[in-house]
């Protein structure tokens, strides 16, 4: 089935509002006074819970594409993943004004000291390079292999949020735990594809730019 | 995490801290008349609240009060942990409907010359209850002021006359799947267990808790009786306690089992000792927005950093 490109467009143009739903819902707790006892916990925690949901998002779509044999959903692919980055930022923001007040030595002390706050600040800032190389004209700077190198950061980058998750968490891992299940998923059946495109006869380089 | 709403009561049925005391003032005056009348009209003056009818009539203050502002009502019984019903800190008020708090007795046992149980209507008597009103500092970095209704643990524990044995104290929460759903996951070792040692059971601070904010404890915050222990950090004070053993040794407790580098025995509000995995330098007050500094001993360092001399606080976290 191929689709018609305008309705590409509607669907991403809907997929866009949709992608700010959290925020809005955020929003709308705030403004309704519906944040609970601890509204600051509550926004960063709730931040953070879609940081990872869109690089899950994100990390879905070529599975999902040869999966249903959809080539369009490539075309939601970035925006995803720079929803991912806004809402990393959204997390982190909270964090250093709302959570710390912009007491940097401390800061700098929980980003050291704290294995789940090093993690998690590391995949913030590896995602920095990937928000900024996201445009096409970056594409073309870069050439296509290279970027695509480059781009590969993001696995690191989902295995790195969901440790963060996972070391945040008190006792109850249940939600970590569905977010590493969920990242293996995407990247076994990545893997699976790849053995199989190997064994055919395919020539290698046609095999490596299937990869992404 | 915390994607849920929060349920439970509208900012419009919550009693205002000033209602809150006049009624207090009107309930007094209505004690000191005396007369089934007097409290009937009480509870008729203030028709839409239902819990009216059952505070406690005559709270007296009590010593070590502080005077900050109290925290909301709604967010000391909505914002909590209280694993036995679920580990989000809304969870406790959402699923806490089911435990039955009557009848209900606490067998107290052990290196005891008198070991007796309970009946919660014969504990509720077993000395006047005063309000105490303390700072209560969680683990995770958050913090309270609430208003208990309670008695010192001491006229408990003197009335069962404890042996030369006895070094400690341990508290068991009520083990029962059935009423206290998340029994059924494996997240502790149920049921759960605390302890207290003999000198901090004693101390005069430490509070056997039968409400807040003049009414009987929710279900949600321990009902029907429950341990506050204001130095340590919350998860010290035990819940819907059921019984209280007294022994010799020093008891393994439930968080200490769980992740022995994490939380130690004693677990006194220390500011110089963090958390393996983050700072306890600070904390958020609930309903304010900048953090404060926390208190060596949460604050209460000249009632009870005796109990602690000479021991690195380090070592026995």
């Amino acid at each position: 089935m191929v689709l018609q490109p305008r309705y590409v467009t509607w669907i991403k143009t809907a997929a866009f509002f949709a992608c700010l739903i959290p925020l809005a819902r955020l929003a709308w707790l705030g403004v309704h006074n519906r944040l609970g006892a601890n509204p600051i916990e509550y926004i960063t925690h709730s931040s953070g819970w879609w940081t990872l949901a869109f690089l899950l998002i994100t990390l879905s779509v070529t599975p999902l594409r040869r999966l249903l044999n959809q080539p369009w959903l490539l075309r939601l692919r970035r925006m995803f993943g720079l929803f991912a980055f806004f809402y990393a930022c959204l997390h982190f923001t909270t964090y250093v004004w709302l959570d710390q007040f912009f007491d940097w030595p401390e800061i700098v002390k929980d980003v050291g000291k704290r294995p789940f706050i090093t993690v998690g600040f590391s995949a913030f800032v590896l995602l920095i390079p990937l928000a900024a190389t996201s445009t096409n004209a970056m594409v073309k700077r870069l050439g296509g292999r290279r970027w695509q190198i480059l781009h590969r950061l993001v696995y690191a980058i989902a295995a790195l949020g969901v440790l963060h998750f996972w070391w945040l968490v008190k006792k109850d891992i249940t939600e970590p735990f569905i977010f590493a299940s969920l990242l293996a998923l995407v990247l076994i059946i990545r893997l699976l594809y790849l053995l199989k495109q190997q064994r055919s006869a395919s020539p290698p380089s046609a095999a490596r730019s299937q990869v992404a | 995490m915390l994607i849920r709403r929060p349920t439970g009561i509208k900012p419009s049925e919550i009693t205002s801290q000033s209602l809150y005391r006049g009624r207090r003032e009107f309930i007094r005056a209505a004690a000191v008349l005396g007369t089934a009348g007097g409290l009937a009209a009480a509870s008729l003056l203030t028709p839409r609240d239902a819990r009216s009818a059952t505070k406690f009539a005559d709270l007296k203050k009590g010593p070590f009060n502080t005077d900050e502002p109290l925290t909301a009502f709604e967010s000391i019984t909505t914002y909590n942990n209280y694993y036995e019903f679920g580990t989000d800190k809304e969870d406790p008020s959402a699923n806490a409907g089911k435990l039955k708090t009557r009848p209900w007795t606490v067998k107290v046992e052990g290196e005891v010359k008198k070991p007796r149980t309970f009946d919660i209507e014969d504990l509720l008597k077993l000395a006047p209850l005063e309000e105490r009103i303390y700072r209560m500092r969680c683990v995770e970095g958050w913090s309270m002021v609430i208003p208990w209704v309670g008695y010192p643990l001491s006229d408990l524990i003197k009335r069962v006359e404890p042996t030369g044995n006895a070094k400690f104290l341990e508290f068991y929460t009520l083990l029962d799947p059935e009423q206290m759903p998340g029994q059924k996951q494996p997240i502790l070792d149920w049921p759960y267990v605390e302890g207290l040692r003999m000198d901090e059971a004693m101390h005069p601070l430490t509070l056997l808790s039968v409400g807040l904010y003049g009414r009987p404890l929710p279900n949600q915050n321990g009902a029907p009786v429950r341990m506050v222990v204001p130095w340590k950090y919350g998860f010290k004070s035990a819940k819907s306690i059921v019984r209280i053993r007294f022994t010799s040794q020093q008891p393994k407790v439930s968080w200490e089992l769980s992740a022995p580098n994490e939380y130690g025995f004693y677990s006194n509000v220390n500011p110089t000792v963090d958390h393996p995995r983050w700072s306890q330098a600070k904390e958020r007050r609930i309903g304010e927005f900048r953090k404060r500094e926390t208190l060596m001993f949460n604050g209460y360092g000249d009632q009870v950093a005796g109990l602690y001399a000479g021991m690195d606080l380090k070592k026995f976290f």
